[in-house]
């Protein structure tokens, strides 16, 4: 048996996009442990929305993510209208699909240059990242942001889609669906590509099942599960669609997964806007939202997002709490890394399509025998070390 | 079945396509109808509700009482969000958002728009 060795990868390293901290055990090439270590980009955004009034929380959570913004605001609103038991407009819930599936395009495609780029293959990044363009500028249109897109509110959108709008967003749509199928063909045929990720990073069903595994990375293993189509939120649950899942369970199963899933997206958007009803796009709403909780739950493009509100009869939320997708899927990954390679790291780690800002909403930090470190400190004094209780100048 | 080189129809595309970038700022790309920039304050119909100051997301914006009906505005813009909640929230519509959206600059203070408002004149 050879000598083990661990490698550190993180907080700051070239491999990653953002602050997380890998353990990995060597032995040769092969890894025989992992142990991942968040916290490293811990903003209190939970805490801070506790300061703001819901309007204020809605652009505060649709920061959490830089790509899928519009995930977390919809996430929000949603449970802020549970609570107040209010029906929101048909039309502002087709307008959320159609924003929220273009999000799904634009991320996806994203991730398909990522992981291009980490296998080497930047032909591949330099395409999907050129088409992504195109999506973006639907976005731009229809929201008037490219990302952090302020399209929702509470009791629906803020803004109407134009007649303009839909003929320049069906024309995008064509290019995108023709650049989408011509990827699922470099995905499923390319010989570079396939001998790259084939076999590489396996899951198996059982391990994605007991790992709680979400989105593309469970479907990538053959766990058909779909919050659009299992607890539908909006308007999925009149748009049909169909649920992309592969039995691969390796990179190039997930691949397959979520080049599926645009093309899958493109329809679905394509059908919101041919059956766009007519009618207001906003449902009044009370500043103050009465006492109760609520629980929303909304597909990502990494997966479930799930959003819990607590409020207490004022203008502002007792509690909100976020489990961002990558959360649910981390756990997962040791498994996927174990018995692979060093040089297979960067794709592993990459397909589960990690955003750590995401996750990181707590962090406990353990001591070197493992015993949590704790430290009480009283309100005033957590109130003392916050940034935004000092007011602004 | 695999395939070798099922990139190289793109590849081949792009050596006879035109360069999608802009020579910027002699040539500039159409904006979006939607997008918003600075947002404007028009000081003769503020009623001083103070709405906008309620809903900003990041405090960007403080309206001041300097006379009876008279009121003055200050944007932060460096503070600004862009997300033009403070225009939606104006019942009057006394602010909104425009295209301009070139504001970058070197020295932050001139972020800071301030507007006063010549006293309303009686309908």
């Amino acid at each position: 048996m050879s000598e083990r060795m661990i490698l550190p990868i993180g907080p700051q390293h070239p491999l990653l996009k953002e602050p997380t901290h890998f353990k990995f055990t060597l032995e040769g090439e092969k890894i025989v442990d992992a142990d991942i270590r968040l916290g490293y980009n811990h903003r209190g955004i939970e805490k801070a929305c506790e300061e703001r009034t819901y309007l204020q929380d809605l652009y505060m959570v649709e920061r959490i993510c830089g790509i899928c913004s519009f995930v977390h605001s919809t996430n929000f609103a949603q449970a802020t209208e549970d609570i107040l038991k209010v029906e929101i407009p048909q039309r502002a819930k087709y307008l959320r699909v159609i924003v929220g599936e273009l999000e799904r395009i634009h991320s996806h495609l994203l991730w398909l240059g990522v992981a291009g780029h980490e296998i080497g293959f930047d032909t591949l990044f330099m395409l999907s990242w050129r088409d992504r363009e195109i999506v973006q500028d639907l976005l731009e249109i229809i929201t008037g942001n490219r990302v952090n897109y302020s399209f929702n509110t509470i009791g629906g959108v803020r803004k109407d889609l134009s007649k303009e709008e839909i003929d320049q967003t069906i024309k995008g749509l064509k290019v995108l669906e023709e650049q989408t199928k011509y990827f699922a063909d470099v995905a499923t045929k390319e010989t570079t590509f396939i001998g790259r990720v084939a076999g590489v990073g396996y899951l198996p069903k059982e391990v994605a099942l007991s790992h709680c595994a979400v989105g593309p990375t469970a479907r990538g293993s053959g766990v058909d599960i779909d919050v659009r189509r299992d607890l539908p939120y909006a308007a999925y649950g009149e748009i049909p669609f169909n649920v992309i899942t592969s039995d691969r369970g390796d990179v190039l199963g997930r691949t397959i997964v979520r080049v599926g899933e645009t093309l899958e997206a493109i329809n679905i958007v394509r059908y919101a806007i041919e059956h766009l009803p007519s009618g207001p796009i906003t449902a009044k709403v009370p500043r103050k939202v009465q006492p109760g909780e609520a629980f929303s739950r909304y597909e990502a493009p990494r997966g479930e997002a799930v959003l819990y509100a607590r409020a207490n009869g004022t203008e502002k939320p007792d509690r909100i709490k976020v489990r961002a997708p990558t959360l649910a899927n981390l756990a997962s990954v040791r498994h996927t890394l174990l018995n692979q390679t060093v040089a297979d790291i960067p794709i592993i780690v990459a397909a589960i399509d990690p955003c750590l800002s995401c996750t990181d909403r707590t962090s406990v930090i353990l001591k070197q025998d493992g015993s949590p470190k704790t430290e009480e400190i009283d309100w005033a004094e957590l109130r003392k070390r916050s940034l935004i209780s000092k007011p602004l100048k | 079945m695999m395939r070798p080189g099922a990139i190289w129809r793109e590849l081949v595309k792009n050596l006879l396509r035109k360069p999608v970038t802009v020579l910027y700022p002699a040539e500039r790309m159409a904006i979006p109808y939607a997008v918003r920039g600075k947002p404007v304050f028009e000081p003769s119909t503020c009623i001083g509700c103070m709405m906008c100051v309620r809903d900003c997301p990041s405090e960007a914006v403080k309206i001041e009482k300097l006379a009876e009906k008279t009121f003055a505005c200050t944007f932060y813009l460096d503070r600004c969000i862009y997300c033009g909640q403070c225009a939606e929230s104006c019942p009057r519509k006394s602010i909104t958002m425009t295209h301009d959206y070139e504001l970058a600059c070197i020295d932050k203070s001139v972020l800071k728009e301030y507007k006063k408002g010549a006293p309303q004149q009686p309908k």
